[in-house]
């Protein structure tokens, strides 16, 4: 029983934002520590931006996270419209604000699709993915792009949502609207979803202030914050919407935050559709002084911030960039800590950096048999866990 | 032809290995296997081990630390191997060309057969991409 195992974790995931490597403890069946190393995904990113200037910098930001790529440079043209004192136009605002919250769908949703492929449920991945690809869409018909949809430039964004953009996109937020229903119903009354999430990877609201977590991971241990109305940018504080919390903390809570906010971005987008104003959608600038600027953004995963310094050349000479994973990834030291093997794959994937662990996971004893457990296998555990609990529950 | 390329065009087992990329390509690879494109009609699927696998699917800019593991892993999988290159970045480092921390390019690592360009590639894009391939194998003699 007290032998303790080392599970080495990664670092190559074909899900996530950065390529992690987790080392589990292992003692018996129970995860005592977890030591996380990061830095597989390191690619110059604050450099790089130092030598570009201000318009090409939105481009690389961008590309720092795929899924979250509206968030990384609607932080940082925030950042340059407070460093310079832009007005931006209100059209832009509102395009800017519709952007954001049709990312925070398709994050939301690919997110329950891993969640539901690591508990064995891979209907639950297939259906969450099936109703992304209307949202995509929608994307590709107003941004030109499926993923990576460059709208955002200082001063303004770079294509208009026309006339015939409206009434495709209020039709798939409709279908969504009926999608989500079935989500809400599919995990609410779902007695093995309930076991297999309740009571996991517990995060209690002191543990999360303590850890300084953002984003759905804080307001699902009862920690009211949401960067949209405390810090209100784009056309937020001119639309009406409620921020989700709850108050477990459990793997359960975060699933219901994302679920219900979801519901949440749905009426955002109707609102800023029938708000939006006629007219410009970009302020031309002229120069950018010398300065320093901070912009804030609620990205899927929470807050996301960025700093820009300017000495009134054409580059910034500084860029800093905390993105919301840097804080919620700490955190799986305490919420894995304590569960079970087979909670370990849900339990790292619910902050939503998503893990999945395809590829290599050794199991090495600590001394002399080797013995090598793949990433699958560990899914394989977490989805036998599942079906062991339908049996026991006659389902 | 000989019998090993031939069974290796069949139904293709792909090793996913993302080294440093911005995870857009690597959402668009699952893509493939859900409803919509669902390239499991032709027996594409993702192997858990590169030991398993036809094919090493590379996405993202290699840096220092994932250029020598990409290496690894190429030396590990069983010959013949296609190697994909998706994305932009994996095909010519995008632009973190002048990131200090990004050594060389995928193609001075490890053998690449295929590019797949774009940021990122659309699915139907890596789909006419592997279709490719096969017909490149196909018809070659020696390869």
């Amino acid at each position: 029983m007290s032998h303790k195992v080392i599970i080495p974790i990664g670092p190559y995931h074909p899900l996530q934002e950065e390529p992690e490597f987790f080392r589990l403890y292992i003692e018996g069946e129970r995860v005592i520590d977890i030591d996380i190393v990061i830095g597989y995904n390191h690619r110059g990113i604050e450099e790089l931006s130092e030598h570009k200037h201000f318009d090409q910098v939105a481009y690389l930001v961008e590309r720092i996270c795929g899924i979250c790529s509206t968030s990384h440079p609607f932080a940082y043209v925030n950042a340059i419209e407070d460093l310079a004192h832009i007005q931006v136009p209100e059209r832009a605002l509102y395009i800017r604000t519709i952007i954001a919250e049709m990312e925070r769908i398709h994050s939301h949703l690919l997110w329950l699709g891993l969640a539901g492929h690591f508990i064995g449920y891979n209907t639950v991945w297939m259906w969450a993915w099936r109703y992304r690809e209307p949202i995509l869409d929608c994307f590709e018909m107003i941004t030109g792009n499926r993923n990576h949809y460059a709208m955002m430039k200082p001063g303004g964004v770079r294509r208009d949502i026309l006339e015939e953009h409206i009434s495709p996109l209020k039709k798939t937020l409709d279908e969504l609207n009926k999608a989500t229903d079935m989500f809400y119903g599919a995990v609410v009354d779902d007695p093995v979803i309930k076991a297999r999430l309740k009571g996991i990877g517990i995060l209690t609201k002191e543990q999360a202030r303590n850890w300084c977590v953002v984003g759905p991971t804080a307001r699902a241990s009862g920690i009211d914050i949401d960067v949209r109305r405390d810090d209100p940018y784009g056309a937020y504080d001119r639309v009406d919407f409620n921020v989700i919390v709850e108050k477990e903390g459990d793997i359960f809570a975060k699933t219901l935050v994302r679920i219900k906010e979801l519901y949440e971005s749905i009426r955002i987008i109707r609102q800023c559709l029938d708000k939006m104003p006629k007219g410009e959608i970009e302020t031309k600038i002229k120069e950018i002084p010398a300065g320093e600027g901070i912009g804030r953004v609620e990205a899927p995963r929470g807050e996301c911030f960025h700093y820009v310094r300017s000495d009134g050349t054409n580059r910034p000479i500084r860029h800093k960039i905390r993105a919301p994973s840097y804080m919620n990834v700490a955190s799986n030291k305490i919420a894995a800590v304590g569960g079970t093997i087979s909670d370990a794959a849900i339990t790292l994937a619910a902050v939503d950096p998503c893990y999945c662990c395809t590829e290599r996971c050794s199991v090495i004893r600590k001394k002399d048999n080797q013995k090598l457990l793949t990433g699958w296998d560990l899914i394989k555990l977490s989805q036998e866990k599942t079906e062991k609990l339908k049996k026991e529950m006659g389902l | 032809m000989n019998l090993k390329l031939k069974a290796l065009t069949k139904s293709i087992w792909v090793f996913h290995a993302a080294c440093s990329p911005c995870n857009n390509c690597d959402i668009e690879v699952l893509d493939l296997l859900t409803p919509r494109y669902d390239v499991e009609r032709f027996g594409i699927i993702l192997a858990g081990s590169v030991r398993h696998a036809d094919a090493l699917l590379v996405t993202g800019v290699p840096n220092y630390k994932t250029a020598q593991r990409i290496k690894k892993l190429y030396e590990q999988a069983p010959k013949p191997c296609f190697v994909i290159a998706v994305g932009s970045c994996a095909c010519g480092r995008n632009m973190f060309r002048e990131s200090y921390n990004s050594p060389c390019n995928l193609d001075e690592i490890i053998p690449v057969d295929i590019y797949i360009s774009g940021c990122p590639p659309k699915p139907e894009a890596m789909i006419a991409g592997i279709v490719k391939l096969i017909k490149k194998v196909g018809s070659s003699k020696g390869y």
